[in-house]
């Protein structure tokens, strides 16, 4: 009797778990399974995939999200951040960084909207060089302090650079700044992808 | 005013002084045989405690001032942030509920404690991944998904260090001396058969893209659900009635409440993707479902006031008590906050802003951080042979806890709501979100070290209760009633 009431409390136990984890995560999985990438997402190349591990080190996903958010919902549209984001734009991303915080603007199409890469080394040397008032860290161990920029080196601009010396970012830098730059989402997605996996947020 | 509590339990008529003393003897006995291996995971949880409210505290003054220490790379914001979240998390609150689990198993089952070998396998084992762990995160190599940021190695050791944890008291549960099986225990044996398994299939790398995603947020929301929580409830509980000196209210409220918060609290995860790139049903099936988790969290916080109802004057001289009566307080606070939460109306307004974290806060500090509290309270005398020496201490650890998580959630609350809004309207530049939030992130900062000096507090009073420093008492170290010490 009490061996029975033991095996049907774990049983239940059990399924209460597995339920939720096929529900919630089995199935949408398993729907979008069959989500074909859009023509004109890219792969990303070494460096860029370098760089978003350099993205991942720094964690920079606690105060950026990588997704944008439907018409009518919040306003991601009226600010210019691209269309929503579908399934089909984040194929390739292992592990995913959709992120849960804007402490920083979104970054889905970053690329698009500030394709510089003079303003991106700046804002990663110090971010209070191009933004007034940001709040995000400075990040020197990106760069490099050299006398003389080498070859194919690019040398940062700086308002108040050290004396007798020019700063250049490291590969590190060089690897996170072509993340950056790759991240363009703005191609379209087809009616038949869209209609598929973003029934999400009409309000 | 109720038929299932019966007075009668408590003061059974008849009992000889000889059972009486037997019985006593036997639970000192049983206490006897969970003492070292609570210790080691009580004082290892404490120490994580101290050091990760130290990084919370750095984490939260490297937002008011971006630039300090901001040439060292290993405490960048990005970096520290997480490991704040796993040292309390997983070091904190994991060890320190698996000690309240250790000494609540032996009382609950009535029988001393069996395979205590695992048990300190278990704790040098757990710490290992945890500074492993720590350390990886904090030189750059970090998983990348939240809640999940420990790299294999790590999370392989503190899986295992799970497992020898639960086998011990499985097999402690396997052996109980009593027919009826208490609440706290379907809370924490359900903990151990689920937390394992959500640990391993969350770290086995089993997704890719929008699916990791939605096993990342039902691995975060669950670790919640199958752990951290059990460890909570489990607590109120035991030390409610057991402080009071009265059964629990109903039994089958609390068993309503278990299953139904099995059934619900499993399916909330997505509520953290809503607007995400996500199948809407998907995401609706968890706004449902954290909607519905009003049914096991009524049924918790009515059996609990009705357990206390006409005797809460107990927390004006009760430690235990009155860490434990805030965390059940916080817990209904929370879970109706976070049903409502869910709602694609509010969370159009605050899902990328620092009201979550305000909510976090509530759960993980307010109430399961404050029954730890509350238990420890209470268990550390009778394992160490010593009571809490300075009762004005635990009062200085309470109200630094309790104004500070009051002010820590007050002001990231209205500071993330407004900065919601700003978000949410498009004139307003990006920047002025930002700026908007300073002087409530400075404030949430202040409200954090007050936090931080309240654990060394407590960390210190532990230590002496362990070295049995301080003076000898021969009474329960309670709030009021200080002319019993007795000075040796």
């Amino acid at each position: 009797m009490m061996f029975m009431r033991s095996f049907v409390f774990f049983l239940g136990v059990l399924a209460a778990f597995a339920l939720g984890w096929i529900g919630i995560v089995g199935m949408p999985d398993l729907m979008l399974a069959t989500v074909k990438p859009p023509a004109d997402l890219k792969r990303y190349t070494g460096e860029q995939l370098y760089g978003r591990n350099v993205y991942i080190r720094e964690g920079c996903l606690y105060c950026h999200s990588q997704q944008v958010r439907a018409v009518g919902f919040g306003a991601d549209q009226a600010r210019f951040w691209g269309r929503p984001s579908v399934p089909a734009d984040y194929l390739y991303d292992k592990p995913h960084l959709l992120g849960t915080m804007r402490t920083g603007p979104d970054l889905f199409n970053i690329a698009a909207r500030q394709p510089s890469e003079g303003w991106h080394v700046l804002h990663l040397y110090n971010p209070r060089l191009v933004m007034k008032g940001s709040l995000m860290p400075p990040y020197p161990w990106l760069f490099d302090e050299k006398v003389t920029a080498g070859p194919g080196e690019k040398a940062l601009l700086l308002p108040d650079p050290p004396r007798g010396r020019v700063v250049v970012p490291n590969a590190d830098g060089r690897a996170l700044v072509a993340y950056l730059l790759s991240l363009d989402h703005t191609y379209p997605v087809s009616q038949v992808v869209a209609a598929d996996d973003t029934a999400h947020t009409q309000k | 005013m109720s038929g299932f509590r019966t007075e009668k339990q408590l003061s059974p008529e008849g009992v000889t002084t000889a059972e009486r003393v037997n019985d006593e003897r036997r639970r000192i006995g049983i206490d006897a045989s969970a003492t070292s291996p609570t210790v080691l995971f009580l004082a290892s949880g404490i120490a994580w405690l101290v050091v990760g409210s130290l990084l919370g505290v750095i984490a939260s003054f490297k937002l008011d001032l971006p630039d300090w220490l901001g040439t060292y790379a290993p405490l960048t914001f990005g970096r520290v942030r997480p490991v704040h979240l796993n040292t309390v998390t997983y070091g904190w609150i994991s060890l320190a509920g698996s000690g309240m689990i250790v000494w609540l198993m032996g009382r609950l089952c009535r029988t001393e404690i069996r395979w205590p070998g695992l048990l300190y396998a278990s704790a040098v084992l757990w710490n290992t991944g945890l500074l492993l762990g720590s350390v990886l995160v904090v030189l750059g190599y970090s998983g990348g998904m939240e809640w999940l940021e420990f790299p294999l190695p790590a999370a392989v050791i503190i899986a295992l260090a799970f497992v020898l944890f639960a086998a011990s008291m499985f097999r402690t549960f396997a052996a109980r001396q009593v027919e009826h099986v208490y609440v706290s225990l379907w809370y924490i044996l359900a903990s151990m058969t689920w937390f394992p398994i959500l640990y391993v299939i969350a770290n086995a790398g089993l997704y890719q893209g929008v699916g990791e995603a939605a096993m990342n947020w039902w691995y975060g929301h669950n670790a919640i659900t199958v752990w951290f929580t059990p460890i909570g409830l489990a607590g109120a509980y035991y030390f409610i009635p057991k402080v009071i000196g009265r059964p629990i209210y109903s039994y089958y409220l609390g068993l309503l409440g278990f299953w139904s918060f099995a059934l619900f609290y499993n399916w909330n995860g997505l509520h953290h993707l809503v607007g995400g790139p996500l199948p809407t049903w998907a995401i609706s099936v968890s706004i449902v479902a954290s909607l519905m988790m009003f049914v096991p969290v009524l049924a918790v916080a009515v059996n609990h006031h009705m357990t206390a109802l006409g005797h809460l004057n107990i927390v004006a001289y009760s430690p235990t008590l009155r860490f434990v009566v805030f965390g059940a307080m916080s817990y209904t606070a929370v879970s109706f906050q976070g049903s409502l939460e869910a709602t694609r109306s509010v969370q159009e307004v605050t899902h990328f802003t620092h009201y979550t974290i305000a909510h976090a806060h509530l759960g993980m500090y307010a109430f399961v951080t404050m029954i730890l509290f509350g238990a420890i309270y209470y268990i550390l005398p009778r394992i160490a042979k010593w009571e809490w020496p300075y009762p004005h201490l635990i009062k200085i650890h309470f109200w630094l806890s309790a104004i500070g998580i009051v002010a820590y959630f007050g002001s990231l609350t209205v500071g993330g709501w407004l900065q919601g809004l700003a978000m949410n309207t498009a004139g307003v530049p990006f920047i002025e979100t930002v700026a908007l939030t300073g002087p409530y992130l400075w404030a949430r900062s202040i409200s954090g070290t007050l936090m931080t000096v309240a654990h060394c507090v407590f960390a210190y009073h532990f230590a002496l209760v362990i070295y049995r420093a301080g003076p000898k008492r021969f009474a329960p170290a309670w709030f009021r009633k200080a002319e019993e010490v007795v000075a040796e």
